[in-house]
């Protein structure tokens, strides 16, 4: 198993995955990409369907999908008029942004050797990430732990729950990906901190 | 603070400070407690973006952790909105809202 990132000369960050580990994260990022770009972004629920179509601004109302609610929380919790507005003018670029750098994170895969289909045994995939590139991944990793997490219904302290599942619970393979992933985040921040 | 090059000690009465900052940087950015972001995580992005201290920054992240919300900053509400947006995109769940006064 990868021994996460390390500390990059000149600032940054290495790491080494397998080939099965690059293919993992880029199959998750690019889940991420598909819930980014698919739910639509416009507002869908206007009375009015010539104001609807002619409202291209941005959505008002949270994401139904609980990740994407996650992912974009409501910034004024006590002001629905506030919200609307902030999420109007926020919303796009935020998502937009995510989606970029879940695909970025896909690029340097690729780029670092990840064939197209994963078909050679024994493969290993060297990542270099430059400072800004390192800050790009951490917060797609953040945005991929967060997908996760919510899928699965974590909460503080349920680490022991979590931990007892029985192997064949599909729901206990989800959750040690999502550990590994909190583990690479952590050797990331750890190697920019330093 | 001491002011320390007045010619003559004079009463001056002092203004209320708590009273200024409110009026000067009436609204607050909050970040609240999840169950996914990392510790470390946190406090490198409030020393990343707002530039903190590292002992500042560890100090609000425990509020975060323990308290279950911190105010990260406070300003005029254009800049509050900026910070929110910026948590957002580190995938810090975050708030704003009017100080208390």
């Amino acid at each position: 198993m990868s021994d996460g990132f390390q500390r990059r000369r000149g600032g940054g960050a290495i790491a080494t995955f397998s080939g099965f580990e690059a293919d993992l994260l880029r199959s998750l990022a690019s889940q991420l990409v598909e819930l980014l770009r698919n739910e639509t972004a416009a507002p869908n629920s206007g009375e009015d369907p010539l104001e609807e179509m002619l409202d291209f601004s941005g959505p008002t109302t949270e994401p139904d999908d609980p990740v994407l609610a996650r992912l974009f929380p409501t910034a004024y919790p006590h002001d629905v008029e506030a919200a609307g507005e902030f999420r109007r003018f926020t919303e796009g670029t935020l998502r937009d942004h995510k989606a970029r750098g879940a695909g970025d994170i896909i690029e340097t895969l690729e780029e670092a050797g990840l064939p197209p289909e994963l078909d050679e045994n024994g493969l290993t995939v060297d990542v270099e990430l430059d400072p800004s590139e390192s800050v790009t991944w951490l917060k797609s990793l953040t945005d991929i732990r967060l997908a996760l997490a919510t899928r699965l219904g974590v909460e503080e302290g349920d680490e022991g729950y979590w931990e007892q599942l029985p192997e064949e619970d599909p729901r206990a393979h989800v959750y040690d990906i999502y550990q590994w992933v909190g583990y690479l985040q952590e050797t990331l921040v750890d190697s920019l901190s330093r | 603070m001491a002011a320390v090059s007045a010619p003559t000690p004079v009463e001056v009465e002092q203004p209320d400070t708590d009273d200024l900052t409110v009026l000067d940087r009436p609204w607050v950015t909050i970040v609240w407690n999840d169950p996914v972001n990392l510790m470390s995580y946190v406090t490198y992005v409030f020393q990343t973006y707002f530039g903190y201290s590292k002992k500042k920054a560890e100090k609000l992240m425990l509020e975060v952790h323990h308290d279950g919300k911190s105010v990260v900053s406070d300003g005029s509400r254009e800049e509050m909105e900026r910070d929110v947006q910026a948590m957002h995109e580190y995938g810090l769940w975050a708030t704003m809202e009017k100080q208390d006064v």
